[in-house]
């Protein structure tokens, strides 16, 4: 592979931007189809397909074995409230190669110290969301129980087409919430989207504890064809 | 910290303008139960140091070695490791799936 060819793959994964390495196996050639090139390659219906998968295989077309090596963006996980389980959440994750980003606009909550690994932005969730784009790649959790930062959060995690969104809170927390958002106009299935109360029922009692059931219920959404039972 | 797929070509591609000869191994192709989905890189340089993972351990010695002929002559390599291959049988891909490896230099 030449050096410029890898470097432009990874410049592609910095920037978010899903990407093809087509790679024909008898020649050895080597070309970089970014997403937004891909309607004009020779190969567009198969690359197509392998990117909606989401998966790197090998494919033949007149009589040449092509090797499509699918580069997605990383996974994003947008954190909501910098509380005591987001300290134990945001290094597993990153343990995962997940892409974290901790957002609280409470000053005294959001601090570098609290969070030496990852990005902290002490401002309000409805000011910082929409800079990111919230996209398919992307996992929204809200963690502070506080209607006024959490649904915000969530009513913007909803008009998205993010993988996953789950939020803290009991089953009686959860019934007002769902009631806010109704009045807010989202449908039943708008709100069905939200996992809560979130995580796996792994019986997690600390907050490293709730962070592993979040996790796993994340990592289980974003492979959740690879499931045998779902 | 741990080596995820994301740091495997960005340290193949750092440790090429290093000056460092680089090679990158691919799983192209599995069968049965294989360790290592398609995809999943591994990457070696002269000096046998390598990142990453192409089975659970099973056949990345094999790998490397290949890889340094790579390096070498800069000719792109297929690699394939099974229960039925003699090849395998030393090396041991010990959960009885197959693979195929593409082995490529960084130019």
């Amino acid at each position: 592979m030449r050096l410029s060819l890898l470097s432009a793959l990874n410049a592609e994964r910095a920037a978010r931007r899903a990407a093809v390495l087509v790679t024909d196996i008898a020649s050895g050639e080597q070309r970089l189809v970014r997403e937004a090139e891909i309607a004009g390659d020779p190969l567009a219906q198969e690359l197509e397909e392998k990117l909606r998968q989401g998966k790197s295989g090998l494919i033949e077309q007149g009589g040449n074995q092509f090797f499509l090596t699918v580069q997605t963006p990383p996974v994003r996980l947008l954190v909501i409230g910098a509380v005591h389980i987001s300290q134990a959440l945001a290094p597993m994750a990153k343990g995962v190669d997940f892409d974290v980003t901790i957002v609280d606009p409470r000053t005294a909550f959001a601090t570098p110290e609290r969070f030496p690994d990852v990005p902290v932005l002490a401002e309000w969730p409805d000011e910082v969301l929409p800079r990111f784009g919230i996209d398919r790649y992307t996992a929204v959790v809200a963690l502070t129980h506080d209607p006024k930062i959490d649904d915000p959060a969530l009513g913007m995690a909803l008009r998205s087409e993010c993988f996953y969104i789950g939020a803290l809170g009991s089953r009686k927390t959860h019934e007002r919430r769902v009631q806010r958002l109704t009045d807010a106009g989202f449908t039943e299935s708008d709100i069905a989207r939200i996992h809560a109360p979130i995580g796996l029922d792994i019986g997690a009692i600390s907050p490293a504890e709730i962070a592993v059931s979040i996790l796993g219920e994340v990592v289980a959404s974003l492979r959740k064809e690879r499931r045998r039972s779902a | 910290m741990h080596a995820t797929d994301t740091d495997i070509l960005k340290a193949a591609e750092a440790w090429r303008r290093e000056g460092r000869n680089v090679a990158i191994a691919t799983v192209v192709e599995t069968w049965g139960s294989a360790p290592r989905p398609v995809g999943s890189h591994l990457v070696i340089d002269q000096d046998t140091n390598f990142l990453g993972s192409v089975s659970g351990g099973c056949v990345e010695g094999a790998v490397i070695t290949e890889a340094l002929d790579v390096i070498a002559d800069g000719k792109s390599r297929m690699l394939e490791f099974g229960v039925a291959d003699e090849t395998a049988w030393q090396v041991g891909l010990s959960c009885g799936g197959r693979i195929k490896v593409y082995v490529e230099r960084v130019d």
